[in-house]
């Protein structure tokens, strides 16, 4: 069974669904990141999970035990937010042990407690500052540290990297990453940045107003994107138009060239038109490129980007993007250029909404 | 050019400020004729009358103060915290203090709580003095709340408070650890306000017939030519005395130094 456990959760304020029928299986030990653009709900479920948000209906359990009912100071859950909140008034260290000396936990056991996890999160020395006199980035370590040590059955973070410089993300998110690890602790993280949630999670839940669209681990997310909406907003993806001409065969024309799937098309008749994508990176220009299939078409920009090369092309009305990497070696295709893109037929997908 | 006006404006405002001050205190030491002496200033604080009047309305002072603290910071914090539409409305009446006269507020006061009413409070002197701190609560309410609410502004109340319910805290925790520590430097603005009315406060002492310092400084300075200029000095000695505690408080509070 689940360690954190959600079923059908819904919210509603006024007239507005935020939160439709949310259901998310989490297993003890596992960093969960929720993904999607700002205001899809992502920060609303996770309050609820916290307690400082009432569901409008479903159910959260907690290690078998249903909390809708329980306030947020009773649920035993460490929260970081991408404000930091550290107590202005209280030092480094009592930030720290705010936890503990709730939980009626003092003297050489608290100080021991503080000490591991300032070490933890590697600021051993720092505990007589006031959070004031500390960077962005260490503020921010401060909370983890703080949400961490009751040692709470649950850690949730809503976007706790989105203040920082991009530098220290890339640090600090890998840092929170394995802290996680270390301690086992069930985790769920709020992100809107993709590759903050491709590169440290166990698995994603894209969201898309208020549902989910799709869980499932980071590869797979990228790429077996299940609906229109997962496919373009995790990574760069072409979306392209083509023409069913023979469902039986799988057969399809993308401008006017024929192709022939490997996905069945299912209930497709001759004529329709159907959506599929195709990764910049599946495709190559090169000579002899592996592949299947291939698809001819004129150069229409084609973009350096420091270790890719990104290129556009036509084909038929349809543009195809594709990246090739950089090396001395290579010429980049000129514009206008006829080129012939290889792929293998599998890397393109069908989707269906 | 500019200067020149700039310092001009200063030292008029200056002078306006301190002529009348020099002049009150050049009164106050010309009790002996043809020399300066303390002797005005002796005099008033030998007075018993001066002792017992002004140590009353210092302890009424205090107790006004804890009683507003008790009763405006849980109130300013969950108005910002769960009604922050409220917020106007409350500030209104806040204001009214300023608008109706203590000498209504009394006299409601002694209607509703004399001694053939439901709550006979004017019955005793504790209930008295418990009627007067209402009072003065009152009338330092606009000041308190401002101050207060002031102070709230500076630190983000919901996520902070958030953070420390996720670690169990309950509310009692949450506004002693928390809130009122972040404010105290705000409060303590307020308190000094408070307690300046209080010392000067003259109409609801004297209808609820207590001895405070408001009804002794307005007898004396009918009875006297000397001492209530002394008194007067005395006064704004305590004050700036009040206003330099401040200052250092808040330069000792260290953790509200230069932040964002
Ligand atoms: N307290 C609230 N009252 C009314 N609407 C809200 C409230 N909180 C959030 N919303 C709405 O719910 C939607 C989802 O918000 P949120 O969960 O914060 O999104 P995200 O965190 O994914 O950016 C938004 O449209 C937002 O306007
Ligand atoms: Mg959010």
């Amino acid at each position: 069974m689940a360690f954190l456990d959600i079923k059908n959760l819904e919210k509603v304020f006024g007239q507005n669904r935020v939160v439709k029928d949310f259901n998310l299986a989490i297993e003890k030990g596992e960093f969960i990141s929720l993904l999607g653009p700002s205001g899809c709900g992502k920060t609303t479920v996770l309050r609820m999970v916290a307690g400082f948000e009432t569901s409008s209906s479903g159910a959260i359990l907690i290690d078998g035990k249903d909390v809708v009912s329980k306030r947020p100071n009773q649920r035993n859950i460490g929260m970081v937010f991408q404000a930091y909140a550290l107590f202005p008034n209280l030092t480094v260290a009592q930030n720290v042990g705010f936890g503990l000396k709730v939980k009626g936990i003092a003297g050489s056991e608290a100080d021991n407690r503080v000490a591991e996890m300032l070490k933890l999160i590697g600021l051993p020395d720092l505990g007589n500052r006031y959070p004031f006199q500390l960077s962005g980035g260490q503020q921010q370590r401060v909370a983890l540290a703080r949400a961490l040590a009751p040692k709470p059955q649950v850690l949730l973070l809503d976007e706790p990297l989105s203040a920082l410089d991009a530098k220290i993300r890339v640090s600090l998110r890998e840092e929170i990453r394995m802290i996680q690890q270390q301690l086992g602790i069930t985790t769920v993280f709020v992100t809107h940045d993709q590759e903050e949630a491709l590169s440290i999670s166990d698995r994603i839940v894209v969201m898309n107003g208020g549902r989910a669209d799709q869980i499932g681990t980071p590869f797979d997310i990228y790429n077996r994107p299940s609906t229109r909406f997962v496919a373009s907003f995790v990574g760069t993806l072409n979306l392209i138009e083509a023409k069913v001409i023979d469902p039986a065969a799988n057969r399809i024309s993308i401008g006017d060239q024929a192709i022939t799937l490997k996905e069945p098309l299912g209930a497709a008749k001759v004529g329709d038109t159907i959506s599929l994508a195709l990764r910049p990176e599946a495709g190559s220009i090169v000579e002899g490129a592996n592949g299947d299939t291939a698809l001819v078409g004129q150069v229409m920009t084609s973009n350096f980007l420091g270790s890719v090369i990104r290129t556009r092309m036509k084909v038929g009305t349809a543009v195809i993007s594709f990246d090739m990497f950089n090396s001395p070696g290579l010429t980049p295709p000129s514009v206008g250029e006829t080129v012939t893109l290889r792929f293998t037929a599998s890397d393109l997908l069908i989707i269906r909404e | 050019m500019k200067r020149i006006w700039a310092w001009g404006a200063l030292t008029f405002g200056l002078l306006y400020f301190f002529l009348p001050l020099i002049g009150m205190t050049n009164f106050s030491l010309k009790m002996r004729r043809g020399e300066y002496s303390f002797d005005a200033y002796a005099r008033v604080l030998a007075d018993p009358k001066f002792q017992e009047t002004f140590g009353f309305s210092v302890m009424m002072a205090l107790f006004t103060i804890l009683f507003g603290i008790f009763l405006i910071v849980p109130t300013a914090y969950w108005v910002r915290l769960k009604m922050p539409g409220l917020r106007p409305y409350i500030e209104f009446v806040t204001l009214l203090p300023l608008v109706i006269p203590a000498i209504v507020i009394v006299f409601g006061y002694i209607r509703l709580y004399n001694t053939s009413s439901w709550l006979p409070l004017t019955g005793t002197t504790t209930g008295t003095n418990l009627l007067l701190m209402f009072g003065y609560a009152t009338l330092a309410l606009p000041y308190m709340y401002r101050a207060v609410d002031t102070g709230l502004r500076t630190i983000d109340v919901t996520t902070l408070t958030e953070a420390a319910q996720s670690l169990g805290a309950g509310w009692i925790t949450i506004l002693s650890r928390i809130i009122l520590p972040n404010v105290l430097v705000a409060v303590l603005s307020g308190a000094f306000l408070t307690f300046a009315i209080v010392i000067g406060e003259f109409t609801m002492a004297a209808l609820l017939n207590r001895p405070a310092f408001g009804p002794y400084m307005q007898l004396l300075g009918a009875n006297r030519a000397y001492e209530p200029a002394a008194l007067a000095v005395i006064a704004f000695g305590i004050t700036w005395a009040c206003m330099g505690l401040i200052q250092l408080v808040t330069r000792f509070s260290k953790h509200t130094r230069a932040q964002r």
